[in-house]
């Protein structure tokens, strides 16, 4: 059913809109966010700067994005998704010819008051545009071949774009993230039972190709793959990073040191304290009861974008909310089964703790689409 | 789009499925995480917490402040002093070249130093301090600190350095300390922790080097908080060390300053002996070295006239110093005889000026001869022939015993380096080094310390004090440590005839004392201080034919390194031995002319524990002796520290 179709009567207009936000949802975004200014004050050594402060103003920034983007009715946005599908990917082609290269990998966009990633753009464009497409799609027609094959397209593209820059990690998720949303769509079990086979044997290729002449991943990332499989075999090279994060999470306990008492984030035993490895910090210093409150946080986030696109009649409106909440699931998924040695270290920032600019904004014009589809749901 | 409404509820409900799957998927996931979490925060804490302590804690060790060496009556011989260095900290420093540049404008640095710096600070990790300049002055230190806004990461520091404030009087004894070098470490098989410390100092020879374990203390610890890269946060705990223990040592500073001054100009050494307790109350070799040039590495333009120096001013010649000991062996020849019976004081042997021994001709000193010589004549006069004679009724194996009875050939335990054992040989030393038979001509060339006989002046000196006592004395040169007595062995007898020790005593009281004696010219002639003793002249080599041919017949011909070691060996006072003494002076000539002079001013000076009255000495001396002690007084050793004061 579309939205078009709804009681349009009854949907809030103008300013009144506010009143119809799922405020619960926005809260917990909050405490989330609330939680990583906590930490970023705390790996600063108990000050504001250089990290807790920007981020607040990013918070700032984005929670005004947020009941912006909030505001604009959700069919807008869906009319524009082709549009923002098609400007990512332009934005991906620009950095891979004029991008920053920082770390030896080349993802980053000067924009002049921002750096922009657009890899993290188009993880919500991705989801934007394949739920457009599967809201325009007629139902009986999900499964069949030439169909299949255009969201496949439009998913690898990206995909392949992200890796050569080169991320991993993100490009695999946005892979996972484009798929999910082609199963919640419908597209039937075979497909997905056959991806899987031919994943496992590429798997297979990929390692069977190890240093041979067309060897397809880099020498840096077979070695992150290695430390995971055996972080212990090299604690000061490779395995540093994996080893000194366990040591973080362990050295927590049941309630942690206490705030501003973890030793292993605040010495700069753990790399990238402020961004990927931030969760070491609060599993140090709040241990596992911090920890896990933090889980739960973010397992309601998902679980109230589940209940909401559920309820919501309208399929794009589903769809989006449903893929978005994906997204961040794999996230943070991904970032704490890192940090835990349960992943090979990838570089996925925490959602919403990470200091970040990019993650922080994309992830909150995100929520401004599920609360768009939230209030604009057809009543 | 107008869509079939059961079309649409179907797609939503098969939405609503995959979703929950979806979902249900997701919530095993966070269940899973959150088991991993417990796991590794609840169940392994312990573990995980255990290597968080060992990450951040750091054990940085204090050095200890190393014992101080003082002589018998406590004055200082080796202090620690506080030493200024000025560090530079480079991430606090900002511009490196601006700020050292700045710094040599305002102290003197050498352009060297300043260079090595600079590459040093750039090498080393930003946060550690580097020495840019050590042993500044205080004036240095002021001028740096005054100017500390103008200077960015540099900082004075101080520390502890060894100085030797008596200089060169006692570098043969004290010794020196010195960097720790690779070598040090490698000849450890577990070198101590504090070794690693950079600059940290050991001591190199000698008594700073055999009482090492004494002096060094035991280092304290501090626990650091550190970071990954090793950057000290804070300071957690502190446990104190140990500092080292104070040495005292048997010698006595002022005797010991006035034989260094009386050997000046000298190639000689000087061990005076307590008789009583075996205490070495100086251990004198000249030349010496200021021992203070060593502590910070000694530059190439210091050391190589040392190394190269003819006179050997590194080498401790009191132990390490082995020479034939001449005619002061006799006794030790004389006394084999009497112990086994095979000659009489009462005996007399004609001197004829040689003797004829297997085909070959040994000379005595006297070429005319000495005529008919007892026991104690042989010795005033020290006649060569008698103790030929001697050699060849006792043999060399019952010599060589004696000798070693006295102290001769036997290495001493002393906290010194390289303490010689010497040289007594027996016929079977022989055969297995040389690989010859022994002959009669090595016995006769033993019986007067020469051939293959060798002994250090220190040795020399214990034979002395143990024929002058009748007791086995050992000398001994570290009196107290940390102040507790050093247990002295046991000093036993000698286990020899009373009246055979007598008339050695005889002898060498007459070789000093009485006219024709050859030490007569050097006697005592304050009543109760009278000194006896035996003078010896040994040959480095003989004169050759070509040379005798060119007219050269006495020594002060030859070149200096040709020409006789000059020795004496003396005690005093006669009747109740208080001291024995012994003195080489290396090519001096005649042992009467060259050592026994030396002998008596230091065995004076020891006696009246200062300047001797000149009716100590002979009428016609006194003038002479009035102008040596003059110019005396006034000496100093080579580069010794003004003012250090008693403990």
């Amino acid at each position: 059913m579309s939205y078009l179709e709804g009681t349009v009567k009854s949907t809030p207009v103008g300013l009144r809109k506010i009143l119809f936000l799922n405020w619960p949802l926005v809260l917990l975004l909050g405490s989330v966010c609330g939680i990583g200014f906590l930490m970023l004050y705390s790996v600063a050594g108990g000050s504001f700067s250089p990290w807790a402060e920007p981020q607040m103003k990013r918070f700032a920034m984005g929670l005004t994005l947020l009941f912006v983007v909030a505001m604009i009715p959700i069919w807008l946005w869906r009319n524009l998704s082709g549009l923002a599908y098609a400007v990512s990917l332009l934005l991906l082609v620009a950095v891979a010819l004029i991008g920053d290269e920082r770390k030896g990998s080349q993802r980053w966009i000067d924009l002049g008051f921002m750096d922009l990633q657009p890899s993290e753009l188009m993880k919500i464009t991705l989801v934007m545009f394949l739920a457009a497409y599967y809201d325009w799609l007629p139902a009986k027609k999900v499964s069949k071949p030439l169909w299949v094959l255009l969201p496949v397209l439009i998913i690898l593209v990206p995909t392949a774009l992200v890796l050569r820059q080169p991320d991993l990690g993100t490009s695999l998720l946005l892979l996972t993230a484009g798929g999910g949303l082609m199963f919640l769509a419908g597209v039937h079990w075979a497909y997905f039972a056959a991806v899987i086979a031919s994943g496992l044997g590429l798997i297979t290729a990929v390692f069977q190709s190890r240093g041979t002449g067309w060897q397809l991943l880099n020498d840096y990332q077979y070695r992150r793959v290695d430390t995971f499989l055996d972080p212990a075999a090299d604690p000061l090279g490779a395995g540093y990073h994996i080893t000194q994060s366990k040591i973080a999470l362990g050295s927590g306990g049941w309630t942690g040191r206490g705030f501003m008492q973890g030793t292993q984030s605040r010495l700069n035993f753990l790399p990238e304290k402020h961004t990927d490895f931030i969760f070491t910090t609060l599993a140090e210093e709040f241990g596992f009861l911090g920890a896990v409150s933090l889980l739960g946080l973010y397992a309601l986030i998902i679980l109230f974008c589940v209940v909401t696109a559920l309820l919501n009649k309208d399929r794009f409106s589903s769809l989006l909310t449903l893929g978005i909440a994906l997204n961040f699931f794999l996230f943070f998924a991904v970032n704490m089964s890192m940090v835990m040695g349960l992943a090979p270290v990838v570089g996925v920032p925490l959602p919403l703790v990470s200091y970040g600019g990019s993650a922080m904004l994309v992830l909150m014009l995100a929520f401004g689409l599920v609360q768009s589809a939230h209030v604009h749901r057809p009543r | 789009m107008k869509r079939n409404r059961a079309e649409n509820e179907a797609s939503h409900a098969k939405l609503t499925r995959r979703a929950a799957l979806l979902g249900g998927v997701q919530l095993l996931f966070v269940g899973g995480l959150a088991a991993r979490m417990r796991y590794l925060q609840v169940d392994q804490a312990d573990q995980f917490r255990l290597l968080a302590e060992e990450n951040r804690i750091n054990i940085r060790l204090i050095p200890p402040a190393r014992g101080e060496i003082f002589d018998r009556n406590g004055v200082r011989l080796a202090q620690n002093v506080p030493s200024y260095r000025i560090v530079m900290v480079r991430e606090d420093a900002g511009d490196v070249d601006k700020v050292m540049q700045r710094l040599a404008q305002i102290i003197e640095i050498d352009p060297d130093t300043l260079t090595r710096a600079v590459a040093e600070v750039k090498r080393s990790a930003p946060f550690l301090p580097v020495t840019i300049v050590d042993d500044v002055s205080w004036e240095d230190v002021s001028k740096v600190s005054v100017n500390a806004p103008a200077l960015p990461g540099i900082t004075p520091e101080v520390g502890l350095t060894r100085v030797y404030p008596r200089g060169s009087d006692f570098a043969h004894v004290v010794g020196r300390v010195g960097r720790v070098s690779q070598a040090d470490l490698d000849a450890l098989e577990t070198p101590d922790q504090l070794l690693r410390i950079p600059r940290f100092q050991i001591g190199k020879i000698n008594v700073e080097a055999r009482q090492e374990a004494v002096l060094r203390g035991s280092a304290g610890t501090k626990q650091v908080e550190v970071n990954a890269t090793g950057r000290v946060m804070r300071e957690l705990s502190r446990r104190e060390g140990q500092s080292g223990l104070d040495v005292q040592l048997t010698l006595d500073a002022e005797l010991q300053r006035y034989v260094q001054a009386r050997l000046t100009g000298e190639s000689a050494a000087v061990v005076v002996m307590d008789c009583e307790t075996g205490d070495l109350v100086a251990n004198a070799s000249a030349p010496s070295y200021d021992p203070n040039l060593f502590i910070g590495g000694i530059s190439s333009r210091d050391y190589d006239p040392l190394l190269n120096s003819k006179y050997r001013p590194l080498v401790n010649k009191t132990v390490q110093g082995t020479y034939p000991p001449g005619s002061t062996f006799k006794m030790i020849v004389a006394m084999a005889a009497l112990e086994e019976g095979l000659t009489g004081p009462e005996e007399i042997t004609w001197c004829p000026g040689h003797l004829e021994v297997g085909g070959r001709r040994f000379h005595c000193w006297k070429r005319v001869g000495h005529g008919w010589m007892d026991l104690k004549n042989s010795i005033k006069q020290s006649c060569d022939v008698y103790y030929y004679d001697l050699a060849l009724k006792v043999g060399i194996e019952k010599i060589t015993a004696m000798a070693n009875r006295f102290g001769l050939g036997v290495k001493h335990e002393l906290s010194l380096s390289s303490v010689a054992a010497g040289l007594t040989p027996t016929k079977d030393w022989k055969q297995r080094t040389r690989g010859d038979e022994w002959v009669i001509g090595d016995s006769v060339n033993a019986s007067i310390g020469q051939g293959f006989m060798l002994a250090s002046p220190m040795q020399l000196a214990v034979m002395t004090a143990r024929l002058a006592t009748g007791r086995l004395l050992s000398p001994r040169l570290i009196k107290t440590i940390d102040g507790v007595e050093q247990e002295m062995p046991d000093i036993t007898g000698l286990d020899m005839n009373e009246n055979n020790l007598r008339q050695m005593r005889t002898g060498m009281y007459q070789v000093v004392n009485e006219r024709r004696g050859t030490a007569y010219s050097s006697r005592i002639i304050a009543d109760g201080m009278r000194m006896a003793g035996k003078t010896g002249t040994s040959q480095v080599r003989n004169i050759t034919a070509a040379e005798r041919a060119r007219g050269v017949t006495r020594n002060a011909d030859l070149p200096w390194e040709r020409r006789d070691h000059a020795l004496f060996v003396g005690y005093a006072p006669y009747e109740a031995p208080r001291y024995a003494i012994s003195v080489l002076v290396e090519h001096g000539g005649g042992g009467s002319s060259a050592a026994a002079p030396i002998a008596r001013d230091v065995m004076l000076q020891a006696l009246y524990a200062g300047e001797p009255p000149l009716e100590a000495y002979p009428t016609r001396d006194r003038d002479r002796i009035e102008t040596q002690q003059r110019k005396l007084r006034e000496m100093q050793p080579q580069a010794a520290i003004q003012g250090s004061d008693q403990a």
